[in-house]
């Protein structure tokens, strides 16, 4: 009884919404560590040589000079891995990018458990760190309508933005046509309500499709500001909610929610679902969220 | 020398308001306010056109900078006494958008990576603005400005002039003892820039170095600008702890006397 389904898989989203942006707007300059080739960040690099600079394998310096492009005038994107945009160069970001009042925008890709990496490559708590960071506007997407969307979302922002991107082929679940990056109600009913966001979303609607009386969907793919206002609307018709999200339980969408229940003073039972208090395991994707519970059984068996 | 003389007067009223600015709390980072008053004073007299771009990573010496603004008519002595003080914007260690300051620095190791995107963006732009970008040397040891090195070599930005504090101190000591950044000259020439020490309190000398920066084709230029903390308060000079100087109003009082003494001695 879900809604939602795969429509296609988009090539590339994010290189097409780049190179999308980067013909509308001159001012729109793009920096990668030693990653466009991993980043989808190469169409662009060709198309616009002289507004692409690779700053070699050095995100701290990279930020830097992102803030320095930005000072200049410039509307900088840089693009790495959430790993290194986020634990390596978390001072620069937070002090070239998002004292203010220049800002830039960073795109950070192998979000979560998406790499068979572990510790190193899995971005975990890049969520987190840059929820604490003031201004920092951050975004998960769940597809490829919702990484176009929020490259041009970010754009219209007038302050510091963190993506995740989602590289390679990407399923998409959204009709881009009039699309709104917003939170949405993906399905309704049964006896239990479930917010999710980036590809946690897609994660929890199978979960939904395996339990009798089906359950609720949230998905919010905007996790700062966070809509506290529509997730407290949706939490009040369940006595029971379960957070899902490709990220550590810690200081993400599951603390969010419950930052948003407790403030709210409402009798809601929460169970968060994502990377728990210890470091994922290597292997392929399906493989590491059978071993966290994140597989559509593991889930499902939350929700009952 | 009727420019020098001109340039003499600015870096001698910097020194006083740098004195001025401490005094009204009865602290504050003297030693390096007074140790860059000349490099100031050329900087903002001489050297920066009105496109051109300062940055300040050594966020702590914000006060030799406020103390030049003020020169150029950009603050009023009324305000810079509030130095350090709760509400006051005139911060030990200002973040971007303080009026003067183009980028958040104090969180050291961080600025000339800006400066460097300032550079890129300046040239990409086409317009001929220059970057100028003031690091400690104790902030050497921060890896970042390394990274920034190798970029700014990396991409020939003749349009950036790294300025290195040398003033051998830091936090916990001399820079010398704590750990060793010399020869800086010679290791920012095997990373790339035309390099050059001078000496930072002679005027004609950072007149020259900037002459010499502006006819380098190709890479960045680096001038070592090795200072005395404290320079032209002698009793301040001599100060063992002159990283950060606590001192009660009759010690202020008095280093304003000193430095008018010893501007009639030159």
């Amino acid at each position: 009884m879900s809604a939602l389904a795969v429509q296609e898989l988009v090539e590339a989203p994010f290189a097409r919404a780049l190179t999308a942006l980067g013909r509308a707007r001159e001012d729109v300059v793009v920096l990668s560590a030693d990653l466009s080739k991993y980043t989808d960040v190469l169409p662009f690099a060709d198309e616009f040589p002289d507004r692409f600079f690779q700053v070699g394998m050095a995100e701290a310096n990279m930020m830097g000079i992102a803030g320095g492009l930005a000072k200049a005038g410039y509307l900088p994107i840089a693009v790495t891995y959430g790993v290194f945009a986020t634990r390596r160069a978390y001072d620069q970001v937070a002090m070239a990018l998002a004292t203010g009042p220049s800002r830039a925008i960073v795109v950070a890709f192998l979000p979560g458990i998406t790499t068979p990496f572990r510790a190193t490559h899995q971005a975990i708590d890049d969520v987190a760190l840059m929820r604490a960071l003031p201004g920092m506007t951050v975004i998960d997407p769940a597809d490829a309508t919702e990484v176009d969307a929020a490259l041009g979302f970010a754009v219209s922002e007038p302050g510091p933005v963190y993506i995740r991107g989602l590289r390679g082929r990407v399923a998409r679940l959204f009709d881009p046509v009039g699309f709104r990056l917003e939170p949405r109600e993906l399905q309704s009913g049964g006896t239990v309500g479930v917010v999710a966001t980036g590809l946690a979303t897609g994660w929890a609607l199978e979960a939904a499709a395996a339990i009798d009386g089906g359950a609720s969907v949230l998905h919010v793919p905007v996790l700062k500001p966070f809509p506290a206002a529509q997730v407290a609307a949706f939490c009040s018709r369940f006595d029971r909610v379960v957070s899902v999200e490709n990220h550590s339980i810690s200081g993400g969408l599951g603390s969010a929610v419950a930052e948003t229940l407790a403030e709210g003073g409402m009798a809601v039972r929460l169970r968060r679902l994502g990377v728990p208090d210890q470091w994922a395991p290597a292997g392929s994707l399906d493989y590491i969220r059978h071993e966290l519970g994140l597989d559509a059984d593991g889930i499902a068996e939350a929700l009952r | 020398m009727n420019g020098n003389a001109e340039l003499r007067r600015r870096a001698h009223a910097i020194r006083r308001t740098v004195i001025e600015m401490c005094r009204g709390r009865g602290q504050g980072y003297a030693g390096q306010g007074l140790g860059l008053a000349d490099l100031m004073a050329v900087l903002y007299f001489s050297e920066l056109g009105e496109d051109d771009h300062f940055v300040l990573s050594t966020g702590h010496s914000s006060i030799a900078v406020f103390a030049a603004l003020h020169e150029r008519g950009d603050y009023e002595l009324e305000e810079l006494v509030t130095y350090g003080m709760d509400g006051s914007r005139i911060e030990e260690s200002p973040l971007e958008g303080t009026p003067g300051f183009e980028i958040t620095g104090g969180s050291l190791g961080q600025g000339l990576s800006q400066a460097v995107g300032l550079a890129l963006g300046e040239r990409l732009r086409g317009g001929g603005s220059r970057v100028y970008c003031l690091v400690s040397d104790g902030e050497l040891q921060e890896g970042q400005v390394w990274e920034a090195c190798m970029a700014a070599a990396h991409h020939r930005l003749d349009n950036l002039v790294l300025l290195v504090d040398n003033n051998r101190m830091q936090a916990d000591g001399a820079v010398a003892e704590i750990l060793e950044v010399e020869p800086v000259p010679e290791r920012l020439t095997a990373f790339g820039f035309a390099a050059r020490r001078i000496d930072a309190n002679t005027l004609a000398d950072v007149v020259d170095a900037f002459a010499w920066a502006r006819g380098q084709r190709g890479r960045p230029t680096a001038l070592v600008c090795d200072n005395i903390p404290g320079k032209g308060v002698p009793s301040f000079e001599e100060r063992q702890r002159v990283h950060y100087v606590r001192a009660p109003d009759q010690d202020w009082a008095a280093a304003l006397v000193e430095l008018d003494e010893t501007e009639v001695a030159w």
